[in-house]
């Protein structure tokens, strides 16, 4: 397993270079030319020449490419187009960390709800709630976002008067709340389903019969015997799942006007800002590999099965 | 109430199934699930009510009508009207036109045909042809999704968009840009890296467990061709989940849709779409915009409904084609 964990995170550097390469390439034929946006009013032709010059954007191709890849590999992803001065770490640092605490609140939502719900449906199949609440979660699911969170401001905001309607203060501020909500209920349908597929899998153990035969009590059962074996596939699935996430904080940040990457990103491409998007791109394929590599591994550190067997 | 009885013996269970089809028979089993059905009846109406849009459609969806705007819903303006005073029922008939047409095209472009098609090369040749398909793969699912689809739309456009004015000047046809033609190619395009790589892996995963089996080595044995071993003998077999995952595929082709044509990076006006419509209402800036949604909450509702009926449908019936086709329920 270890071994497997290391071959995958041997297999990001390649993979980094494939993304850069594919994104550096999209740069190339994408809309808008970068000097024009960075001079602005001040085009000339000869000094959109000259400033070409200076960036190295006449070089052939792969000069600029191994250039931009030397500087990444130690920590600098150049300097951005459109906010000039500032290092694209600098512009894009602060959004992306306003963007991580959204999609670990809004995980907390997804998993806060649909873990235990997932559980509780599986000990009532064949009832009508096992139905009712699948079916429910689907529903919420299939709301498109714009709507759920302006149904989510509306109530809670404007109605009942809980929380402002906007603005961002950080993780522990409770302007956090209603945006985690609105990214994280989608996902609630997806965990309730798996959690409960899991649970019923456990359910049909011989050793729940056992661990119910020998007498212990239902809690017991419940907690120590199935919940903590039904959890360990879904740990798998954490990864996807925050993955999955981001679409949803895209247009969460947008409705309610987060300082998050959606903005940013927008913008950048429109500007052509590529230095920007290439840095977004990168991190981003990094983080869902590394993410996806620890959760691998997080799972042989739980399940004694698969960690003895090597 | 006597005559089954009477009528067992004569043709027993068994039998009766016998003479159909996997095809008669999957369909058999989906029409005693009374949601799904229901869900299909209502897929089938909005697609129908999208692609006859021009015949259902009660006002122009671009017309504005000036003295009317914001109107709530009333028997001239069904869904009342938006902003600019446009039909917001016409606008919606639209709307899910444009997601019928994106539909038909990203199923005929071959995201279900090429995801197919190398699942069954890779699974049954494995080999190098395998690694390369895998890594790919990898490397298009280990892209943010909503980066990819984004920085993609952005990209592509002119090129797209500088393409058909080419053909429309070559060959006299004037409203090509504006009917949406750009959108759309684009549209299908940018779904392509998304969607092949889970038919693949799943149709991949199906044939590498089957290859093995019995039956197929029997075929071997015996002397079939290997595309008739991968046509008659597997695909049949595989069939199952294909249908159970384009019809999810379906769903995420309107939300994604909707996601895109949100931020504007999708459909532009003035073609209508469900996520321009949603757009269109503004949902930033605080409470005084959030007043406008309040009091007209239909200009938000009507074109977002469309949009969750196309997503949770689709969801029901996945469910259903899932028990329906899991040899385990059989």
């Amino acid at each position: 397993m270890l071994e497997y964990a290391a071959r995958r995170l041997l297999w990001l550097p390649f993979l980094l270079i494939l993304v850069s390469l594919f994104v550096f390439v999209l740069g190339l034929y994408g809309p808008g030319d970068p000097v024009e946006v960075r001079l602005g009013q001040n085009y000339t032709p000869e000094r959109a020449e000259r400033l070409r010059d200076q960036l190295g954007l006449n070089d052939p191709f792969f000069a600029q490419y191994f250039r931009y890849i030397g500087n990444a590999l130690q920590g600098d992803f150049g300097e951005s187009f459109r906010y000039q001065g500032r290092t694209v770490t600098e512009v894009i640092g602060p959004p992306m960390w306003v963007t991580l605490q959204l999609n670990v609140a809004a995980l907390f939502i997804t998993l806060g709800v649909g873990l235990p719900l997932g559980f509780y449906v599986a000990k009532r199949q064949g009832s009508w709630v096992d139905p009712t609440v699948v079916t429910t979660s689907l529903f919420l699911s299939a709301i498109p976002l714009p709507i759920s969170a302006s149904a989510l401001v509306i109530v809670f905001s404007l109605s009942l008067d809980w929380v402002p309607t906007s603005g961002w203060g950080g993780f522990f501020d409770p302007r956090i709340v209603l945006p985690a909500v609105a990214i994280g209920i989608p996902g609630i349908a997806g965990i309730v389903r798996y959690m409960r597929a899991s649970t019923a899998d456990v359910l049909g153990q011989d050793y729940i019969r056992t661990a119910q035969a020998k007498g212990l009590s239902q809690q017991v059962v419940n907690y120590r015997h199935i919940a903590r074996n039904a959890l360990l596939p879904i740990v798998t699935l954490l990864g996807f799942t925050f993955a999955g996430l981001l679409g949803g904080a895209f247009l969460a940040e947008f409705v309610f006007g987060l300082p998050g990457v959606a903005r940013l990103s927008l913008d950048a491409i429109r500007a052509r800002d590529y230095d920007v998007i290439m840095a977004f791109a990168l991190i981003g394929a990094a983080t869902l590999v590394i993410a996806n590599v620890l959760v691998d591994i997080a799972y042989t550190v739980i399940d004694p099965r698969i960690r003895l067997r090597e | 109430m006597t005559e089954p009885a009477i009528q067992a013996p004569a043709a027993p269970a068994g039998q009766l199934t016998e003479g159909k089809g996997p095809f008669a028979l999957a369909w058999s089993r989906f029409r005693r699930k009374r949601i799904a059905m229901a869900c299909l009846v209502i897929l089938v109406l909005l697609y129908a009510a999208g692609i006859f849009a021009p015949f259902l459609e009660t006002h122009s969806y671009s017309a504005t009508d000036l003295s009317q705007t914001q109107a709530a819903p009333n028997a001239e303006h069904w869904f009342g009207t938006d902003r600019a005073g446009r039909d917001i029922f016409s606008r919606v008939l639209w709307g899910v036109q444009t997601t019928a047409i994106l539909t038909i095209i990203t199923v005929l472009s071959g995201s279900i045909l090429l995801g197919v098609t190398i699942g069954l090369a890779a699974g049954y040749w494995r080999g190098k042809f395998d690694t390369v398909v895998m890594r790919v793969g990898e490397l298009a699912a280990s892209f943010p999704d909503a980066l990819l689809v984004i920085l993609l739309a952005a990209t592509l456009r002119p090129r797209i968009l500088e393409i058909v004015r080419g053909v429309e000047d070559s060959t006299g046809f004037s409203g090509l840009v504006r009917s949406g033609v750009v959108d759309f190619v684009l549209l299908a395009i940018v779904f392509l890296p998304l969607s092949w790589f889970g038919m693949t892996r799943l149709v991949r995963g199906q044939v590498l467990a089957l290859r093995q089996s019995e039956y197929v080595q029997a075929a071997r044995a015996i002397g079939a061709s290997t595309p008739r071993i991968l046509f008659t003998h597997i695909l049949p077999n595989v069939i199952g989940p294909i249908i159970v995952s384009v019809s999810f595929g379906f769903g995420a082709i309107a939300g994604s849709e909707f996601f895109l044509s949100f931020l504007g990076l999708g459909v532009q006006p003035p073609r209508p779409s469900l996520g321009v419509m949603v757009a269109d209402v503004p949902l930033r800036g605080g409470s005084s915009a959030l007043s406008v949604l309040r009091d007209h909450p239909e200009q938000l509702l009507f074109p977002g409904g469309a949009v969750l009926l196309f997503l949770f449908c689709w969801a029901l019936i996945g469910d259903a084609l899932t028990d329906v086709f899991n040899p385990r329920t059989k």
